[in-house]
């Protein structure tokens, strides 16, 4: 079994394990869901089934020292990062083979060797949070940066515009990533944000910024990696707005029944892993077979994962008191 | 021993953690050139410059979020919240995000964070700036608090709480900056957090007292018939159960002293345990002396009355010792409220 930081690496050189991975993230989603059909998750989920793209995008782009800020929608860019379906599934069965145990769910996942951050529940405060790792980074003078990825729903609450002000005035080197998946919970994107794209927001901060196909993991990584190397030089945040779409409801049952007629099977025709994996087969990185492999393969490997981790023990009662405070 | 005033010994503290360890910065409204609007970051720009000590937008939530992602990641950063009102939209990052990395890491990641703010009336702030707002920070697990009540104090439990591997709140009553003593300063200064201090002894009773009210509490033993001890509690989480419990065991009777209102003050914490603990050691119930349920009012006189004095904690104290019962409050045995 690799680790979380050869995951990482393997991902980063080599597009193929791009596509694998983007596999991986919607097949333990798949599973995720039908687990919590079956009762067995406690509490909620948050799927980013159709996000694929986006979170191996960012991990592609990202070094293992820079340090990511991401949403309580996050089980896809943690496994994007590095993360192994055990330490997540473990951590959303509440077992002891979750990243931290078993004591945070879905929500709440934690790998600092390939940079995740704590994860975050509360919309929008991972941004000024990425911005303070920018800090660090500055004050020491390394050129490690920082990447916040949050919603679109985020976009409309105090920290994001806070951390934007901060981060420009201060030319932290930190790069915003918002993935609009186009709803906040159950709320249609256009019923709560009064412009069509959020990008324009940048404008305010005197910040540069992007429109970038979120379905398209070549497109966000190069994005993500420019705005990185922008920062590193000292030339201050970006915003990157990408466009994405959330295929799931908000959480745990919602079938997402307010979406418009249509609009799913329109943004399906992008399904970035339909997409990439037919490009892969084009550029012969993938063989003829190379689809059904990987997906067996990864199939594998969340079966696999589900009987560990429902070996597992759950959490115990120490855990609970364990951490409470630094020592 | 140097004498300092209360905000030049908060500077100092700050200034020897920064000399002792790079990773030290300071972020805050005006804290930079202007050297704060109470003078408690004096000379730290100038000695330590611009990279580590920040003036920042007005803009809590997003320069507490952006310290708490700093401490996460490395640094000790030390925030100053200028009223601790301000505090209140910043909040979540303070008691939700920071507080609880170290336990949604697993233990892996610390927050050697200090949010440092000013409290308290007596200064015609009114209103919107003349609370303390311990209720705030106590209660969340993951987070310290601690509270000054003069220059000494101010110093060695600021150097303590930038040193601490989380996140540590330092409340600090704003009208005793001015207030002068000598400090000692370098590590002898330094407080342990969740220690207190006895700053008078007697037999009567045990009055604990916090920031402050500390002044007046010893004020009010310093004039009175009785003799008490007298804690200044210096930490409210974790707080000195042990001292605490050792004086009401000898004196059997336990007075707190708080500025907050009486609802949810930090006092009912205090007797609950020892009315639990310590029951058949009681000789009269627990006394709590605190302002009353209202918002802090701006005229002087009415500020004045809010805060409890000297005078009133004497009078207090002497009915408890006399009757042996709670005496009224002073709203109370005015006939202003029921």
């Amino acid at each position: 079994m690799s680790t979380p930081l050869e995951r990482r690496q393997a991902l980063q050189q080599d597009r193929r394990v791009r596509y694998e991975r983007m596999v991986e993230i919607r097949a333990l989603e798949n599973k995720v869901q039908d687990l919590f059909d079956e009762g067995l998750v406690h509490g909620t989920t948050h799927l980013c089934l159709g996000q694929e793209a986006v979170a191996v995008g960012v991990a592609a782009a990202a070094r293992t020292t820079d340090q990511v800020t991401c949403t309580y929608r996050g089980h896809g860019v943690a496994l994007a990062l590095g993360l192994t379906p055990v330490q997540l599934l473990g951590e959303i069965l509440g077992r002891e083979a979750g990243s931290i145990g078993g004591i945070g769910g879905s929500m709440h996942l934690c790998d600092p060797e390939i940079g995740l951050m704590p994860t975050f529940a509360i919309v929008g405060a991972g941004i000024p949070v990425a911005a303070g790792a920018a800090l660090t980074a500055q004050v020491r003078g390394t050129d490690d940066a920082a990447i916040a990825v949050f919603g679109d729903g985020s976009t409309n609450i105090g920290a994001f515009h806070e951390a934007l002000n901060l981060a420009a005035i201060w030319k932290l080197p930190v790069v915003f990533v918002c993935e609009n998946n186009q709803y906040g919970e159950y709320s249609r994107i256009d019923l709560t944000t009064p412009v069509d794209d959020i990008a324009c927001r940048a404008e305010s901060y005197a910040i540069p910024s992007a429109i970038v196909d979120g379905q398209d993991p070549d497109a966000v990584a190069e994005a993500v990696s420019g705005a990185l190397d922008q920062a590193r030089g000292g030339s201050g945040p970006t915003l990157l707005e990408l466009k994405t779409y959330r295929y799931a409801g908000h959480s745990r049952a919602d079938t997402a029944p307010y979406r418009p007629e249509g609009e799913f099977e329109r943004w399906y025709e992008k399904d970035p892993i339909v997409n990439f994996g037919r490009q892969l087969v084009d550029e012969g990185v993938l063989g003829d077979d190379g689809i059904e492999e990987v997906q067996a393969a990864v199939d594998a490997r969340i079966d696999a994962a589900v009987e560990l981790v429902l070996a597992s023990a759950p959490a115990p009662v120490e855990a609970m008191f364990a951490n409470v405070l630094a020592p | 021993m140097p004498r300092m005033r209360m905000n030049q010994a908060i500077s100092a503290a700050i200034a020897d953690e920064m000399r002792s360890d790079p990773d030290v910065i300071v972020l805050g409204e005006d804290i930079a050139v202007a050297e704060g609007p109470f003078k408690t970051s004096a000379g730290l720009l100038d000695e330590f410059g611009p990279l580590r000590v920040r003036d920042t937008p007005i803009s809590e939530m997003g320069f507490l979020g952006a310290a708490v992602g700093a401490a996460a990641t490395g640094l000790r950063p030390v925030v100053e919240i200028m009223f601790v009102e301000f505090l209140g939209v910043a909040l979540d990052q303070l008691s939700t995000e920071g507080a609880k990395f170290h336990y949604l890491s697993g233990g892996l990641v610390k927050v050697p964070l200090t949010v440092r703010a000013s409290v308290g009336a007596g200064l015609g702030f009114g209103t919107q700036h003349s609370q303390t707002l311990e209720s705030w920070v106590v209660g969340t697990p993951g987070l310290k608090l601690a509270v000054a009540s003069g220059p000494a104090n101010a110093y060695g439990l600021m150097r303590a709480a930038i040193r601490d591997d989380n996140p540590v709140v330092v409340l600090e009553p704003r009208r005793l900056y001015a207030q002068r003593e000598e400090v000692t300063v370098g590590e002898e200064g330094i407080i342990a957090l969740g220690t207190a201090r006895q700053a008078v002894s007697g037999d009567a009773a045990t009055v604990v007292a916090l920031g402050s009210t500390v002044g007046a509490a010893t004020e009010a033993a310093a004039a009175a018939s009785w003799s008490a001890d007298v804690i200044d509690l210096q930490s409210l989480q974790p707080w000195d159960k042990e001292m605490v419990y050792e004086s009401v065991a000898r004196t059997g009777r336990l007075v707190t002293v708080e500025e907050n209102p009486l609802s949810g003050g930090w006092g009912a914490d205090i007797v609950a345990a020892v009315a639990s603990d310590l029951f058949g050691e009681l000789k009269a119930p627990p006394l709590r002396i605190t302002a009353p349920d209202v918002p802090v009012p701006f005229g002087k006189e009415l500020e004045e009355r809010y805060m409890p004095s000297s005078t009133y904690v004497g009078e207090q104290v002497i009915e408890l010792l006399d009757t042996g019962r709670v005496p009224p409050p002073w709203w109370q045995r005015e006939e202003i409220t029921p």
